[in-house]
């Protein structure tokens, strides 16, 4: 699977499972399908770019990096959306990115095998 | 008369061999080694100045079959053009008789000097790129017959040379006429493989492959595989096959498999090709499944977790961080 796909897929389906365990906390259960399509959509936001990215840049500690301070960017701008939860939004948005960023540099293909 | 002591019968010995180089565009410098056929020489190339092995044959018994033996080891290093295989430069015949050939000189280690110390993914691709040459000589139908470590040459910058390739053997439909006449000198249609004509077994214990120990006149490039599944035993255990007891804990299983494998009695169940064996050396070096070892539920899923150690442990953090935070998050 190419590198942004991989970031794609593997952002929507943490995204998902980000968003949905926000059922866990009752008071913002009567809002689970807004929280889920929310978080999805954002992870395919930092999948597509942390995809990209690895493109690019054919390093795992320099995709990492970029992974977890997407995903923390992300995570943050969505916290300051939400006046708080900072650390309850902040810290799994950190890893969904940095998984990203490792699986899209370790089992992303690369661009170049598309050329050929 | 005046009996000479064998000390001065040695040394007068040792001078005799030393090759005449008149008449040619080398320059003696020193010797290097001894072979199985003659000794090897370091010589400087007068025109080109650049230094050379030369390889040449005894003086106390140059018979015409060692002396075709010997061009037909030149011939076929010349035909192998392989980086893989040390280069050819020149041959021919000296003035005392002799003949000789030349090839690249190769400043480094065999592979027994080359491998103390040596962690395992490192003998393991010395092994694959071993095979390389291999394959590429038995794509042209060759076989080497004598593969063992102190046959193989790492160099200096890290590259590994085959060499000795002195009884090789080559296919009937890979010989030209002319040179036919010489292979039936080195390789008698009978029994060629058990004697020479000196009445040597060809090859080495340890390395030979059962057939090749044999006589068996059916030899073909899977007697290399034996010698290379034995070469990938010795990098892995320091002696020969046979040669110690080795611990069943000290070989990895997948690379004990490799090794039986290759070294299997029947040549129909070992690797095909070097190419294939390498293939299985690559997939244990990658942790991937190895295609001579049927490995057990729990070693699979050991192997993968090794594999996706990273992933796996990364993804573990997430689940367990989204625990603690349903199990601990203030409602």
């Amino acid at each position: 699977m190419n590198k942004v796909l991989l970031g794609l897929v593997l952002g929507a389906i943490l995204g998902a499972i980000d968003g949905m365990t926000a059922w866990f906390t009752p008071a913002v259960r009567a809002q689970i399908a807004g929280i889920v399509i929310g978080s999805t959509i954002k992870g395919m936001i930092v999948g597509i770019l942390i995809g990209g990215f690895a493109r690019r840049v054919q390093s795992p500690v320099l995709g990492i990096a970029f992974g977890l301070a997407l995903g923390l960017l992300l995570a943050f701008i969505v916290a300051l959306m939400q006046h708080g939860y900072y650390f309850q939004i902040m810290l799994p948005g950190g890893i969904v990115g940095l998984i990203v960023g490792y699986a899209t540099q370790r089992y992303g293909r690369g661009s170049q095998l598309q050329r050929t | 008369m005046t009996q000479l002591s064998d000390k001065v019968v040695a040394r007068l010995q040792a001078e005799m061999q030393v090759p005449d180089l008149t008449g040619t565009r080398y320059h003696l410098v020193r010797y290097l080694a001894r072979g199985g056929m003659g000794s090897v020489w370091l010589v400087e190339d007068t025109v080109l100045q650049r230094r050379l092995a030369l390889k040449v044959l005894d003086l106390i018994a140059p018979t015409d079959d060692l002396a075709a033996r010997l061009l037909q080891e030149g011939r076929i290093l010349a035909r192998l053009e392989h980086p893989g295989i040390v280069p050819m430069h020149d041959a021919g015949t000296l003035l005392d008789g002799r003949a000789f050939y030349c090839m690249k000189y190769v400043e480094g280690q065999t592979l027994t000097q080359h491998i103390p110390n040596k962690s395992l993914p490192d003998k393991l691709r010395v092994v694959e790129r071993i095979a390389e040459p291999l394959d590429f000589a038995h794509a042209r139908g060759f076989i080497h017959r004598d593969l063992k470590p102190d046959n193989v040459m790492i160099g200096a910058f890290g590259e590994v040379l085959v060499m000795d390739w002195g009884l090789a053997k080559v296919s009937a439909s890979n010989l030209k006429p002319a040179e036919n006449e010489i292979a039936t000198v080195v390789l008698p249609t009978q029994n060629s493989l058990r004697v020479t004509g000196t009445g040597i077994v060809l090859g080495t214990p340890g390395y030979m492959s059962p057939e090749q120990a044999r006589g068996d006149i059916a030899v073909d490039h899977r007697s290399d595989i034996f010698s290379l599944g034995a070469i990938l035993w010795f990098m892995l255990t320091g002696s020969a096959p046979g040669e110690l007891p080795v611990a069943a804990g000290s070989v990895p299983r997948p690379l004990r498999a490799i090794c039986e494998k290759a070294m299997a009695a029947d040549p129909r169940a070992r690797y095909q090709s070097a190419q294939e064996m390498t293939a299985d050396i690559a997939n244990y070096r990658n942790e991937e499944p190895v295609s001579a070892y049927s490995e057990s539920l729990l070693e699979r899923a050991g192997r993968v977790f090794a594999r996706h150690r990273t992933a796996i442990v990364l993804v573990a953090v997430y689940l367990l961080m989204r625990v603690l935070f349903i199990l601990f998050e203030p409602r």
